[in-house]
C-alpha cells in the first residue's frame, strides 16, 4: 500500500476536502478546506478531482516524506517550500520520488498552506467526506491533527498530473492586508444601534489569538445594542436572542466588543445575535489571515455575493485551462 | 389555556449566499415552533434540488442552499408560499412523531462536583444550580422544580451548537415555563450527558466540553454515539430528531447504574412510541394532550 510519511505534523495540519454536507441540522458543521480556492487549485495541479483529500497546514506546515513516485503541489499561504532542502516553487506541480522530503519554512504572508499529492490523501470517507472535524474527533486522519512520525494512505493517481504546470501570478490569491470581507448585513442586525452598525463597518478589526477553524475572534471596537425588553426565552443579556441557527460565515458580537466570525467548523447555533454573514468566497480570504492581521467588513447585497461566487468559479476554470494547455 | 400568541410576519434574511434564515418571532413560543415545523416539514417533502439542509430552530429556521443549483431568491419565494399555505398551522394539522422516555438522575454526584468547581462563575455561589432554579422560579424546594420539569413532556425544538445536542421546550403554557439565566461566565467543563437548562430550554450535552447552561442532573443514556454501537444509533450518530417529544423522568441511583450497565454492554434501548397529535389541540388543552402522550408512552 502506498503511504505518505509524516516526519513532522506541523503546528495544526489536518486532512480536508470540499466538506461534509447534509448534517448541519443535527449540529455538525461542514468542515472542509478553509481556503477552498487554494485547495481546489492544488488538487488540479496534481491531476486530482477537485474534491480529493488534501493537507491543510496552519502557520507551520508539516514535513512529509514520499515513498513512491508522486506529483505534489503547495498552494495557499506564501511560504518557502523545499524538497530535500532545495527551494521549490509554490503553485507548481512538482515531481517527487521515494525518499524525497517536502518541508516548509516560516510563513511570509497568509496563514494556511495546502498540500495536494497525486492520488489524494486517501483516508476513509466518513459521512460522505474526508474532512476532519476535530471538535468531536471525526473524519480525516483519526479525527485529529497530524502528529510526528505517522503515515497517511495515498490513493492511486490516474496519471493526468502534469509536472511543471504553474498557476500564473494573476490567478494566485491576494494576501496583502487588510483583508476586505464582503458581508451581507442582516439576520439579527436590528439588535445593533445604527451607530454601532456603521462603526462595525468602519472599523479595522484585529484578529486575536482565538482564531481557528471554528471561528475568528476580533478586537478593535465597541458596539452598542438597542435597548429592549428581552423577548421570552432569550435570556437577559442584550446580546442574547432565542437560540437560533448560525450560518457558516455569520458574525456575532457577544459582549459588544468581540465580533466572532464562524467558519468551517462552526458551532451551528446558539443564543447570540448574528448581525451578518461573510460571503462564501471571502471565507477563503479570512482563512488566510492570522493573529494580529487586520480585517474590515464591507456591506454587499446578495447579487454581489452570487457574482463573486461566479467569478471564483471562472477563475478556477481559467486555472484548469492554463495548466492543462 | 392562556391567550393564543399571534406571530408577527416572518422575516426572511440571506445568511450570505449559502443560507436563508427565517425568523418567525423574536420570542419563544410553541406557536412559533409549530409554524416553523410545518414549513420545514413541507419543504423537506418537496425535495427541491439545491436545498442542501433544512435546520429547524426554536422560533426560527434556516435552510442551507447550493446557490450554483438554486437561487436563494427563488427559495425565499417558495418559503413565503409555504408560509402562506401551511405556516399558520391549520387546526386539523396532525404531527406524526415519536415520544421517548429519557431517564435523568437529578442532583447527581458528577455534575455536583463540576458545578462546585465553577461557583465563582454563577449568579448564586452559595446555592447549587437546582436550588437557585427552584428559588427564582418560585418553588419551595428542589423537589418542586424537579416535579415541574418531569410532569409534562418536552418537544425538541432545535438540534445544534454541537452535534446531537437537543434543545427542548416544555409542552406547557408560557406562564408555567421554567426559566433560568445561563452562567454569568461560561464554564470550561461540563460532563458528558449533563442535563442542563438555560433560558426556557432543557438540553442533554452530547459530549464533555465548555457550557453555560445550569447543571441539574445526568442522563445515563447517550444522545450521541460516534461508535454507533447501540441499536438506537444504527442509522445515525445522533439520537434526537427535531419534533421528538421527550419525557424527562427522574430516576434514582440504582436505576442510573442499571441503565449505565445496559449502555456499557450495548443492550440499552430508549422506550419509544410512535405518536400523532394536533398542535392546535395541544395549545388549547395542554394537560389533556400531555396525559395522552404519556399514556401512549407507558402503555
Amino acid at each position: 500500500m502506498s503511504e505518505l510519511l509524516v516526519r513532522a505534523g506541523g503546528l495544526y495540519t489536518t486532512v480536508q476536502d470540499t466538506g461534509r454536507f447534509g448534517y448541519y441540522h443535527m449540529g455538525m458543521p461542514p468542515s472542509g478546506a478553509m481556503d477552498v480556492y487554494s485547495a481546489v487549485v492544488a488538487n488540479m495541479l496534481v491531476g486530482n478531482p477537485d474534491g480529493a483529500g488534501v493537507l491543510e497546514g496552519t502557520y507551520v506546515g508539516p514535513t512529509l516524506e514520499f515513498t513512491d513516485d508522486r506529483v505534489v503541489a503547495v498552494t495557499g499561504a506564501d511560504v518557502p517550500v523545499t524538497v530535500n532542502d532545495e527551494p521549490v516553487e509554490p503553485w507548481t506541480a512538482i515531481r517527487v520520488g521515494s525518499g524525497d522530503v517536502l518541508s516548509f519554512a516560516m510563513i511570509r504572508a497568509g496563514c494556511r498552506a495546502y498540500v495536494a499529492v497525486s492520488g489524494g490523501i486517501d483516508v476513509p470517507v466518513y459521512l460522505g467526506s474526508r474532512s476532519t472535524y476535530t471538535l468531536t474527533g471525526i473524519g480525516g486522519h483519526q479525527g485529529r491533527k497530524l502528529v510526528d512520525d505517522e503515515t497517511l494512505p495515498l490513493g492511486s493517481g490516474d496519471g493526468s498530473a502534469r509536472p511543471g504546470a504553474v498557476v500564473p501570478e494573476e490567478l494566485r490569491p491576494e494576501l496583502a492586508g487588510p483583508a476586505e470581507l464582503r458581508t451581507v448585513i442582516g439576520l439579527c442586525s436590528y439588535r445593533l444601534t445604527e451607530d454601532a452598525l456603521a462603526s462595525f463597518l468602519g472599523t479595522d478589526w484585529k484578529v486575536t489569538k482565538d482564531a481557528d477553524r471554528v471561528g475568528y475572534r476580533l478586537r478593535g471596537g465597541k458596539l452598542d445594542f438597542t435597548d429592549r425588553e428581552q423577548p421570552f426565552g432569550a435570556g437577559s443579556d442584550p446580546a442574547n436572542v432565542v437560540d437560533l441557527g448560525y450560518p457558516v460565515g455569520s458574525i456575532q458580537v457577544p459582549g459588544g466588543d468581540e465580533p466572532i466570525v464562524l467558519l468551517n467548523d462552526a458551532v451551528t447555533g446558539g443564543g447570540y445575535a448574528t448581525i451578518g454573514t461573510v460571503i462564501s468566497v471571502d471565507r477563503d480570504r479570512i482563512a488566510q489571515t492570522k493573529t494580529g492581521d487586520a480585517v474590515r467588513f464591507t456591506s454587499v447585497d446578495l447579487d454581489t455575493a452570487l457574482a463573486a461566487r461566479r467569478d471564483r468559479r471562472e477563475r478556477i476554470e481559467r486555472v484548469r485551462r492554463e495548466i492543462t494547455r | 389555556m392562556t391567550e393564543k400568541i399571534q406571530l408577527p410576519p416572518a422575516r426572511y434574511e440571506y445568511g450570505g449566499d449559502e443560507f436563508v434564515f427565517v425568523e418567525l418571532d423574536q420570542a419563544m413560543s410553541l406557536e412559533a415552533n409549530f409554524a416553523g415545523m410545518a414549513v420545514t416539514n413541507a419543504l423537506r417533502e418537496e425535495a427541491i434540488d439545491g436545498v442542501v439542509d433544512i435546520c429547524p430552530s426554536n422560533a426560527s429556521y434556516m435552510v442551507q442552499v447550493d446557490p450554483d443549483r438554486l437561487d436563494p431568491r427563488e427559495l425565499v419565494e417558495e418559503l413565503r408560499r409555504l408560509e402562506s399555505t401551511v405556516g399558520t398551522l391549520p387546526d386539523d394539522y396532525v404531527l406524526k412523531t415519536r415520544v421517548v422516555d429519557v431517564p435523568v438522575l437529578f442532583n447527581d454526584p458528577w455534575t455536583h462536583e463540576t458545578l462546585m468547581r465553577f461557583r465563582d462563575r454563577h449568579q448564586d455561589p452559595d446555592a447549587t444550580d437546582l436550588e437557585y432554579a427552584a428559588r427564582i422560579n418560585g418553588f419551595d424546594s428542589v423537589q418542586g422544580v424537579i416535579d415541574a420539569m418531569t410532569s409534562a413532556p418536552w418537544i425538541v425544538t432545535m438540534l445544534g451548537f454541537v452535534p446531537g445536542l437537543p434543545f427542548c421546550y416544555q409542552l406547557v403554557p408560557r406562564d408555567r415555563q421554567i426559566q433560568v439565566p445561563k452562567y454569568v461566565r461560561p464554564r470550561t467543563d461540563t460532563p458528558e450527558r449533563t442535563f442542563g437548562f438555560g433560558g426556557a430550554f432543557a438540553v442533554v450535552y452530547p459530549v464533555r466540553g465548555a457550557g453555560g447552561y445550569q447543571m441539574f442532573g445526568m442522563a445515563p443514556a447517550p444522545v450521541f454515539d460516534l461508535s454507533q454501537s447501540l441499536p438506537d444509533f444504527a442509522d445515525d450518530i445522533s439520537f434526537p430528531n427535531a419534533n421528538d417529544v421527550l419525557r424527562y423522568r427522574a430516576i434514582d441511583m440504582a436505576e442510573f447504574e442499571a441503565t449505565r450497565a445496559e449502555v456499557e454492554n450495548g443492550t440499552f434501548r430508549y422506550r419509544i412510541r410512535e405518536v400523532e397529535f394536533e398542535p392546535a389541540g395541544l395549545l388549547a388543552d395542554p394537560d389533556a394532550v400531555n396525559r395522552e402522550l404519556l399514556e401512549v408512552l407507558y402503555r
